[in-house]
């Protein structure tokens, strides 16, 4: 049995006072995770944390039994669509082949062969026709599915996604879930921040529910139960219910 | 010509290799939402180039460009360390540091003397164009001229260092540079260093504003990086047109300025020349007016 996709050991991280997460334990299984849990509850949190992207107060972060510096050509990450301006003077191809930058030399032009792959990789998520369209004249689920055509294109055998089905057309979800399945059936695995409660049973291996700490982990039969999801969403001591998601 | 090669052509080269960095650099600013940063940088730069020239008791160039690129290394660090320990808002931190720097700076300039040494407020409002002559010309074949082009005003050189250093940085780092303004979080999760690119750029940007400084003022420098690539920003769609297009505007404007300084008032019937460099900053500013008026025109339709 290989070392799992990721393994964390008493994560804690905090925003100035305020303990965002505390004293996560966790190991992933191979296949498809969703990471739940209500608004504040550190999901995000916790990925930008395992990556390294947020400084973290306490605890450890292994991928496939490496640290972070080793397994990152082994990762892909996605961030939220919310987090980059969209108006920036960029085409979808010029995105997606911002993947490829580790693989070639970082100066200079980028290879022929780096800008084909970038393009595969919008044709694998439903978006070739439009690789050379500014980025800001994307339908928002259009744009979900650039971010996710570039966490494709980094060949990566992790994903970690935040929310790539936060406010999406159909056609997207459904994109985004076929994607999804194949990677696992090609032996990937996938994290992914979620919130709609609805797809997990249908789609998912495993769920992480979280409230600042671990509420409830495994796969779906067994950890996504009524009361793990009331104790998660039921409210959280001192936390408004409608505070943004970190 | 050999008047314009005397008394315009160091003013017009000057002007210009001054639009064109700051233009080229300028969109780095705009489009990392970042613009503050070039006025903070320029104004952070005073305590080193103050303690550049008090070790040196030179004004010459390359001390006041260490002196300033050691400040603004200083000023960068200063404002991630405040954004960290504070928890502020980037644009509050960037503010915090760069009065604090220029204040350090202004301090320094009387305890060291400097102020008596050469520093005239025009000067550092408008800069010098006007005083920037070639009188070595004597005509075209002037231009292959060693001994003559040994005579043009010694900014030139550091002007020209620092814009072609600027070109072939930007060139070179195409595509680290586009990912850091577009997606800093996605650079750092492919590993990429983004601090410390953060600094390399501030430094450029930093170099960008002594250079030009001298030739056409320290206000003015702050709108050479902000308006070309703020007018491009609302022009264009591509990140090659937004960066090139940028420094070829910047270029444009001041060629412009100093081009127009004389015949404009003369052509209007007004007796009184105008400064370059004031025009320059007008032009600037009407550059962004015009796209602005475009991009309304253009979203209306």
């Amino acid at each position: 049995m290989s070392a799992p996709p990721v393994e964390i050991q008493g994560l804690t991280v905090r925003y100035g006072e305020r303990a965002a997460l505390t004293g996560v334990s966790w190991t992933a299984a191979p296949g498809l995770t969703a990471i739940l849990g209500p608004n504040g509850a550190g999901k995000s949190t916790l990925l930008k944390a395992a990556l390294g992207l947020i400084p973290t107060a306490e605890g450890q972060v292994r991928f496939f039994g490496l640290p972070l510096e080793q397994a990152r050509p082994r990762l892909a990450y996605l961030p939220q669509r919310a987090s980059v301006d969209w108006d920036f003077p960029a085409s979808a191809l010029d995105v997606v082949a911002m993947a490829r930058l580790p693989r070639t030399r970082w100066f200079g032009r980028l290879p022929r062969a780096e800008r084909e792959a970038a393009r595969d990789a919008l044709g694998a998520v439903g978006m070739a026709d439009f690789a050379d369209r500014q980025i800001g004249r994307l339908s928002g689920g259009q744009q979900q599915r650039v971010f996710l055509a570039r966490a494709l294109a980094q060949e990566a055998d992790l994903f970690l996604m935040d929310e790539p089905l936060a406010a999406v057309d159909v056609v997207t979800e459904q994109t985004i879930l076929a994607v999804l399945h194949g990677l696992v059936r090609a032996g990937k695995s996938v994290l992914m921040v979620h919130h709609d409660l609805s797809l997990v049973q249908a789609h998912f291996d495993q769920v992480l529910i979280l409230a600042g700490r671990v509420v409830a982990a495994g796969t779906v039969e067994e950890a996504f139960t009524e009361p793990a999801i009331a104790r998660a969403f039921g409210g959280l001591p001192g936390r408004a219910p409608t505070e943004a998601a970190a | 010509m050999t008047d314009f090669l005397r008394l315009d052509f160091a003013a017009l080269l000057a002007a210009m290799l001054a639009g064109g960095t700051c233009g080229l650099l300028g969109s780095f600013l705009v489009l990392r939402r970042e613009s503050l940063l070039g006025d903070a940088l320029s104004h952070a730069v005073l305590p080193g180039i103050v303690v550049g020239f008090a070790l040196t008791g030179l004004r010459s160039a390359w001390p006041m460009l260490l002196g300033a690129l050691g400040a603004a290394l200083l000023a960068t660090l200063a404002i991630t360390w405040v954004r960290r320990a504070a928890r502020m808002e980037a644009g509050a931190a960037t503010g915090l540091v760069f009065t604090g720097f220029f204040a350090l700076g202004l301090v320094l300039l009387e305890v060291t003397g400097a102020r008596n040494a050469d520093l005239d407020i025009d000067c550092v409002l408008f800069g010098q164009l006007e005083t920037l002559v070639w009188l070595e010309a004597a005509g075209l074949a002037s231009l292959l001229d060693p001994a003559a082009l040994a005579g043009l005003p010694r900014q030139l050189g550091l002007l020209a260092g620092v814009a072609l250093a600027a070109c072939l940085f930007v060139a070179a780092f195409w595509r680290p540079l586009k990912l850091l303004c577009f997606d800093p979080d996605f650079a750092r999760s492919l590993g990429l260093r983004v601090g410390r690119w953060e600094i390399l750029l501030n430094l450029m940007i930093a170099a960008a504003a002594v250079a030009a400084f001298e030739a056409v003022g320290s206000i003015l420098v702050i709108a050479l990086l902000v308006c070309p690539a703020a007018a491009l920003r609302l022009m264009t769609d591509r990140y090659n047109v937004q960066v090139w297009g940028g420094a070829a505007l910047g270029a444009g404007l001041g060629a412009a300025g100093v081009l127009l300084a004389g015949p404009l008032p003369a052509a209007l019937g007004l007796d009184f020349a105008l400064s370059a460099a004031g025009l320059i900053g007008t032009l600037a500013g009407l550059t962004v007016a015009v796209a602005l008026q475009r991009r309304r025109r253009f979203q209306a339709l």
